[in-house]
């Protein structure tokens, strides 16, 4: 029993970074319709951005998101200019190679710069841990879930108190009345590109302290941040959140109870459950027309 | 019988000339090496032709096709283990028993798939190939689990070895663009193509599309579960990650794109080009991982130029010219941006 309190306690506090990465894409899918299949890439060199300058300047891992979290954003901008506004026709099709083929070069550029070796962002706070009702908590967990819950509150902040929130809303409901009533809806996308890219960057910082990583670990990532997004509705940012609780807990869960191997099953077969009975997710709305 | 049209003269010239170069390619160039690249350039045809049926046809994208090669190389193998087969050409004639034991699964995949569209069957597909390939893993008892999969191997000359594994390739794609241009023609094609257009309105007059699009999709899987199974046998050796690749899955769509989505030599065009640079990439720079930033490179400039592909983009330039031609140089310029999207046969390449 203390085991599987145990497992549910470390669900949630590792699904916090997954909501975090998760709300990230599913942001960038409701502004733009678009998936963003380099999701995981970018949160992989999010890490690695991190490791460079961890090594360089022996600092601590979390300290370096003041250098990493502007730099993504930058980036996350340019990218969105550069290679997802040019797509005119079937957006939503293309879009899904375009970011596939950025998530492939990341992979490669990483390999030849870093090597395929797996490497992992060290903290004092890593292994360190506190007893929590006879068991034990490492310290990293409980720090990035703070992190991540800050992040994701400054987030929900920035989406319904500010103006630029609402912009962001409103190309989310309907891009074409949001470009009538006067938003400019192209810098909008790029802004909400770039905080998206942004949130990979925080997300991958602690990924890389409680994972080691490679440049090939981006396949694991997105395979699990997609799933989290389609259980939770995609373009949802609440779904994204219990989305990535669900999938966490189940996975820990069911390391516990039944065996680690079958850990990332147990989350497909309740995704597979949940789309035979709601086939647009927890909190999806139902797409009618696939414009 | 109505006269040939000097296009369709000059098109079944090119068509029986492509074939006999397909047919007599292994004996005019027998190394190894060639060959090798034949073997791939062709299996590659008849997967983008394959998944062209269900993403060309419907519009429907799946980015998990890899896990239906990946299946089809597993049951081939666990077949020839469970009864005992020889390494020969008798494996071959398992090869559409696989092809059965895939679209079981394609008609399950696809029936939870299918309940979704556009960007979440995206995801769906993806999630359904990790999960293949998760079991694949895990079940070591079926499937060896990482340790891998043997096939027999076949005791033919180094001269011979890959003809055999090209002319069943070279079968497969045959029988794929066969299909191919034969649904294309149909009624099945058309209610495929109103699907693609628009769903609600397609099935507003009549065209039972959940019933279409799983039909679709599981030919589509069924071929490529069978490319897959002699792909499994060619190169004698699979385990998970290796054989259920989402690069695999992801080669294939990229070819459909370059050659034309939807149409019925885009995808052959599409491989004929990209495979055998593929090759050419991994040879020269696979040791270092820069060959995945060339291939991310080459991916992002097609899409980025030639977001529709190399055949509706040259069809299109063509019939401008033709106007232009026939209306003289103040013909008027509307009507000329949208071609018609549901094209009878023979009017599309």
């Amino acid at each position: 029993m203390t085991l599987v309190l145990e497992a549910v306690l470390l669900g949630i506090l590792t699904g916090g970074v997954y909501a975090l990465m998760a709300s990230g894409l599913t942001l960038i899918f409701g502004v733009m319709r678009i998936i963003n299949v380099g999701h995981g890439a970018l949160v992989v060199l999010g890490a690695y951005l991190s490791f460079a300058i961890v090594s360089s300047l022996h600092i601590d891992p979390i300290l370096s998101l003041v250098v990493t979290m502007p730099a993504m954003f930058a980036l996350g901008v340019a990218l969105q200019i550069v290679f997802i506004r040019p797509l005119k026709t079937d957006r939503e099709a293309l879009s899904v190679l375009v970011t596939y083929a950025l998530a492939l070069g990341i992979e490669g550029l990483l390999g030849y710069i870093f090597t395929s070796n797996y490497v992992q962002l060290r903290a004092w706070y890593e292994t360190a841990s506190f007893p929590v009702f006879g068991f034990r908590i490492a310290y990293v967990y409980v720090f990035g879930f703070g992190l991540c819950l800050a992040i994701l509150a400054a987030m929900f902040w920035m989406l319904y108190r500010t103006s630029f929130g609402g912009a962001i809303r409103a190309t989310m409901l309907n891009r074409t009345a949001a470009q009538l009533i006067g938003v400019n809806v192209d810098r909008v996308s790029a802004l909400a590109f770039g905080v998206g890219v942004a949130t990979a960057a925080a997300g991958g910082v602690i990924f890389g302290i409680t994972n080691s990583f490679n440049p090939g670990s981006h396949y694991d990532l997105i395979s699990r941040l997609l799933t989290i997004i389609v259980l939770g509705g995609l373009g949802s940012l609440r779904g994204a959140v219990i989305g990535a609780m669900i999938m966490l807990i189940t996975t820990d869960v069911t390391a516990v109870l039944i065996s680690p191997l079958w850990a990332s099953f147990a989350f497909f077969v309740i995704l597979i459950a949940v789309l035979i009975v709601r086939p647009q997710g927890l909190y999806g709305i139902k797409v009618r027309d696939r414009a | 019988m109505r006269r040939m049209s000097r296009t369709g003269a000059i098109k079944a010239g090119a068509l029986v000339a492509g074939l006999a170069l397909a047919l007599v390619l292994p004996f005019v160039a027998p190394d190894p090496a060639t060959t090798n690249i034949a073997v791939f350039t062709v299996m590659y045809v008849g997967l983008a032709t394959a998944w062209n049926i269900m993403g060309g046809y419907t519009g429907y994208i799946s980015l998990g096709h890899a896990a239906f090669f990946g299946f089809g190389a597993y049951a081939l193998g666990l077949l020839l283990s469970h009864f005992g087969i020889a390494a020969g050409f008798q494996p071959f004639f398992f090869v559409p028993v696989a092809g059965i034991l895939t679209a079981v699964i394609a008609v399950a995949i696809g029936w939870i798939a299918l309940r979704t569209r556009a960007a979440t069957f995206v995801i769906v597909t993806i999630a359904c190939m990790f999960m293949l390939q998760l079991l694949a893993e895990n079940l070591v008892g079926l499937t060896g689990g990482g340790a891998g999969l043997s096939f027999p191997v076949p005791r033919w000359s180094g001269d011979f070895f890959n003809i055999p594994y090209y002319f069943a390739m070279l079968a497969l794609a045959l029988v794929g663009l066969a299909l191919s241009w034969w649904i294309r023609g149909s009624k099945f094609g058309l209610g495929l193509l109103a699907i693609r257009d628009d769903e609600d309105k397609a099935l507003a007059v009549g065209v039972p599309t959940r019933a279409f699009k799983l039909t679709a999709f599981v030919i589509s899987a069924v071929l490529v579960g069978m490319i897959g199974a002699v792909y499994g046998y060619y190169v004698t050796y699979i385990y998970p990650q290796f054989v259920i690749d989402p690069l695999v899955g992801i080669s294939m769509v990229l070819m459909v794109f370059l050659g034309g989505m939807g149409t019925l030599w885009g995808p052959v065009l599409g491989a004929v080009i990209l495979e055998p640079a593929q090759l050419w990439l991994a040879y020269n720079f696979g040791a270092s991982r820069l060959y995945l930033v060339f291939y991310a490179a080459v991916f992002l400039v097609v899409i980025l130029l030639l977001p529709r592909g190399i055949i509706p983009s040259v069809m299109e330039l063509l019939r401008r010219r033709r106007q232009h031609r026939a209306e003289g140089p103040t013909g008027r310029a509307s009507d000329t941006h949208e071609t018609p999207r549901a094209v009878p046969r023979g009017a599309a390449p």
